[in-house]
């Protein structure tokens, strides 16, 4: 047993339906009880979805345990077959059907049902979410392409190489905007674009994937899998760079260029962002070796990291992710930034950690936000899980140069203007001007910081030195934003040097020690 | 035509009122979902779940928003080890409970809440509960209750809970009379009842369940038991094989259902009507005037109750009496007929009653009844006000203070709000 608080992924069936509810034409017959609908509610209020996702659940109870569950399941097949009329389906079962092993699949293989039935197994109590999507993916892609796997097909002719977009998903973090940004970056370098998968994509479409030259594989972990088997199957290539940020998005059409033999070096020339400008021009001077705490999915994770250092010019101070399947990929870029990843998918220890880094910005999922809410810091939103503000009517893509352009200004709005750092330094012994009025942009929760977190952080480093009164005084002179640090930094030289009682002096040779 | 149609499948219930019976696809929660609002109730309560991820991503979905970072409720996800008898779930359960306390040690009562999961593998949490209790001293009361979506639907979650609460109450002296409340209110609304209550001449008032799990009413051969919400007959039983005797009476929602519910009370306690008109003359009048202005927004308008909260009979009754709205279909997840008889005596006679569900034949009848308002869960509603339906979301019922006379127009501004956005929308 495991004791979960929040949970970053959702279950293996979840998963599922998300494969389920982006396409045109599959159905997803769920062998669950009563109360397992619920997940109905993720895409028709949180992603505003207009129609319910395609999903006939079995419904049963605890009076039909003794009896014939597995009639249910064939009856929901039936009926969700007759009524809907997909031209696919997919059968699985919840977890509490899992441990009564109706078997759903194979009883679906018994029917006669004329469209492609494709069974999932989907370990309820050893896997997750993530995974469970990437495998219904692969799943349902295989078992369309059985036939041509088998008689290779014929190639695109035509001068023009043609690419898959596999990975975009319903639920998944700016799917929807990312999806037009890469396919208009695309078609500028010259690219075809054959079909993009799942999300929007019909059965006829799945069974048109053979026919492009090479795949890019946008989201790794819901992608890869497919795009491993397609690459053996098809000998279709894999771009494999995920185009988050303005490095990762030139490296994107350098790799384009590779595989699809194209020549990108005009596109490599133009600057189509604002952001390098932005992050150049002085008033970004502010942001130099800003502490940055990451936490999210692997892909975003990754993505926010090299931006985070290279493009913008923050100290990354914590990097991880709840995406066990990539804890490899994600250590070693931490290895990277001098820090050690943290993998893991407790909440609380997310939260321990983000506060011993201290950071000054947080860049996480909707869960790190709520933490940096209650410690005061400033976050910004990068990844699943997602909440309704996570689907803005705006175009918000994260890919590609305008991506580049979105994040900045999600990333730096957060922070303070560079101006604004002055003034609050300018005028922090105005009377009006005092500790307990936090900036406004921070809202009411950063008034729960200043001197309390001060006098906690004391408190968590069970520290043994004292402070002298005059030093103390001196220490209420620093910026109250940056207190906090100062005294914890002044505490730790105290306990390195062996000083039992810090002065004025142990105050600046500790600044002198740590720098800023 | 329609409802001729579908009146054919109709079987007739004990009370000759006839109700569609249907089986299939469920679009309602599961019991866990009271966590949400029980675990805001006794804030000295933790509640434990013994399920799945799915339980945990329930909970936390139907909570909506990830507000306090560390919640008085929380999962112990069973694992494949768990399942596959690696780990004797028993120890895995007391390892998980005493990390857990020793957390919080601000928790007073711990309840284990069974799972579909936990159910389907017979995993006896009354026995878990007994035994950490013992171990916890009188430290920490740990009691056990089903919120499985195999047994209970959404608000039954509750019943059980209560339930599991009653053999804990401590004895009402014989000689002593009390009147016990029973069904999770608003604090604010519990304050507006007590000073009522006691303006009626009743003075003993107990709300059940009380505001903290370690101040837990008595009760006795004195006590008359008044439920405020129409899904507590589980609890309502236990209550009297303690002795308590149940009132019948309308439930609270509206004037006229919450004067009737205020007036069982004083009829048992003998309060003549001149004392009661006067009590409850100023707050009725009071509604009265509040409601008016919703009135004219729904008079006319005619609305469908997909099954729900169980709240869905009393709310078609309010709706439909003292708003003046048409009813088209009433369904509900279950129909306790004992709890709602002085309800239905008040429904019109020809609004189709349904229990159980099969969505699919439901929306269909929606579809071709086309009311004006179709209340429903949240995976109903964008996709229905997409079809060019305008919806009430049925949760917010459960969480929103609608009780009493002074909510009464509350209530019913809750169904004309969609109503009017719709008007005002010119995109």
């Amino acid at each position: 047993m495991q004791l979960t608080l929040w949970t970053y992924e959702g279950p293996t069936h979840v998963g599922a339906m998300r494969i389920a509810t982006s396409m045109q034409d599959v159905h997803y017959v769920l062998h669950a009880p009563q109360g397992d609908t619920y997940a109905d509610l993720l895409f028709t209020m949180i992603e505003r979805r207009n129609k319910r996702p395609p999903v006939t659940y079995t419904t049963f109870q605890a009076r039909d345990l003794g009896g014939d569950t597995a009639g249910l399941v064939i009856k929901s097949l039936q009926e969700a077959y007759d009524r809907f009329q997909p031209k696919a389906m997919l059968v699985g079962e919840s977890c509490t059907a899992e441990l009564i092993q109706d078997q759903p699949g194979s009883l679906a293989e018994g029917m006669d049902i004329p469209v492609p039935v494709v069974p999932l197994e989907l370990p309820s109590y050893s896997k997750k979410e993530n995974w469970a999507a990437s495998e219904t993916f692969y799943y349902l892609v295989r078992n369309l392409l059985a036939a041509q796997a088998k008689a290779p097909v014929e190639k695109n002719q035509s001068a023009q190489p043609k690419a898959n977009i596999l990975g975009p998903t319903a639920l998944g973090f700016r799917c929807r905007d990312d999806i037009e940004e890469i396919k208009k970056l695309l078609i500028s370098l010259g690219v075809e674009i054959n079909v993009v998968a799942p999300e929007g994509a019909s059965v006829a479409d799945l069974q048109r994937i053979p026919e492009a030259d090479f795949n890019i594989c946008l989201y790794p972990e819901i992608a890869q899998t497919t795009c491993k088997w397609l690459e053996r199957t098809f000998k279709q290539p894999m771009v494999k760079t995920v185009p988050i940020g303005i490095g990762a998005t030139l490296d994107f059409i350098r790799e384009v260029g590779e595989v699809a033999n194209l020549d990108v070096s005009d596109a490599l020339d133009s600057e189509q962002s604002r952001m390098p400008w932005y992050s150049r021009s002085i008033d970004s001077t502010y942001l130099t070796g800003k502490r940055v705490f990451i936490f999210a999915d692997a892909t975003h994770a990754l993505a926010a990291a090299r931006i985070a250092k290279e493009e913008l010019g923050f100290d990354v101070v914590g990097l991880g992710t709840y995406s066990r399947e990539f804890a490899r990929d994600v250590r070693e870029a931490a290895e990277q930034y001098g820090i050690k990843a943290l993998i893991t998918d407790d909440y609380l220890e997310v939260e321990r950690c983000v506060a011993e880094a201290e950071p000054e910005l947080v860049l996480g999922t909707q869960m790190e936000r709520h933490i940096a809410k209650r410690l005061g810091v400033p976050c910004a939103v990068i990844s699943s899980p997602v909440h309704v503000q996570d689907f803005p009517a705006s175009y918000s893509p994260q890919m590609g140069f305008e991506g580049a352009n979105v994040i900045f200004d999600t990333w730096v709005h957060p922070l303070m203007m560079g101006l604004e750092e002055h003034l609050l330094t300018m005028f922090r012994d105005d009377f009006e001007f005092h500790d307990g009025t936090a900036p406004s942009h921070l809202g009411s929760a950063a008034e729960l910081r200043t001197d309390d977190s001060a006098e906690a952080t004391t408190v968590n480093t069970e520290s043994v030195v004292s402070w002298a009164i005059d030093a103390e005084k001196e220490l209420k002179k620093i910026p109250f934003f940056v207190r906090g640090k100062a005294k914890k930094n002044t505490e730790t030289y105290a306990q390195q040097q062996g000083i039992q009682q810090i002065s004025v002096e142990t105050l600046y040779d500790a600044k002198a020690h740590f720098g800023r | 035509m329609t409802q001729v149609m579908h009146r054919m499948n109709v079987e007739s219930g004990c009370n000759e009122r006839p109700i569609l019976k249907e089986r299939g696809q469920r679009e309602v929660f599961c019991g866990l979902t009271g966590i949400v609002w029980l675990h805001r109730k006794l804030q000295d309560a933790f509640f434990l779940v013994v399920g799945s991820r799915t339980c945990a991503h329930l909970i936390q979905s139907a909570a909506g928003v990830m507000i306090f970072s560390e919640p008085r409720f929380a999962t112990a996800i069973l694992q494949d080890r768990d399942l596959a008898g690696m780990a004797d779930c028993n120890e895995e359960l007391d390892r998980v409970v005493n990390e857990l306390l020793e957390r919080r040690p601000d928790i007073s009562t711990l309840f284990l809440v069974g799972s579909c999961p936990s159910e389907v593998i017979k995993l006896d949490l009354a026995t878990a509960a007994e035994r950490l209790s013992l171990e916890q001293k009188s430290r920490v009361r740990v009691l056990s209750y089903s919120g499985s979506g195999i047994e209970t639907t959404f608000t039954q979650g509750e019943d059980n809970c209560l339930k599991a609460m009653v053999p804990e109450l401590k004895p009402l002296p014989d000689n002593e009379r009390s009147l016990l409340v029973v069904g999770t209110l608003a604090d604010v609304v519990e304050d507006q009842f007590q000073r009522l209550f006691n303006d009626l001449g009743i003075d003993k008032v107990q709300f059940f369940p009380p505001r903290r799990a370690t101040e837990l009413p008595s009760i006795g051969k004195g006590t008359k038991v008044l439920l405020a919400q129409p899904f507590l007959g589980e609890t309502a039983r236990a209550l009297v094989a303690r002795g308590a005797s149940l009132l019948s009476a309308p439930f609270p929602f509206g004037v006229e259902g919450t004067s009737q519910w205020f007036r069982a009370a004083a009829d048992a306690w003998n309060i003549n009507n001149d004392r009661v008109d006067s009590v409850l003359a100023m707050p009725a009048a009071r509604a009265e005037r509040a409601l008016a202005r919703y009135r004219e927004k729904l008079a006319g308008k005619r609305i469908t109750f997909l099954p729900d909260s169980q709240l869905e009979i009393p709310l078609a009754r309010f709706l439909n009496r003292e708003c003046g709205m048409q009813l088209c279909e009433v369904g509900m997840p279950h129909l306790d007929k004992t709890l709602l008889s002085a309800e239905l005596e008040l429904l019109p006679e020809d609004v189709l009653l349904s229990e159980g569900q099969h969505v699919e034949k439901q929306l269909d009848r929606v579809r071709a009844d086309k009311p004006d308002m179709t209340v429903c869960g949240l995976g109903l509603a964008n996709p229905l006000e997409a079809e060019g339906f305008t919806t009430k979301w049925s949760i917010e019922l459960v969480f929103t203070p609608v009780h009493g006379f002074e909510q009464a127009a509350d209530l019913a501004e809750l169904f004309a709000r969609p109503i009017g956005r719709r008007s005002r929308l010119a995109v």
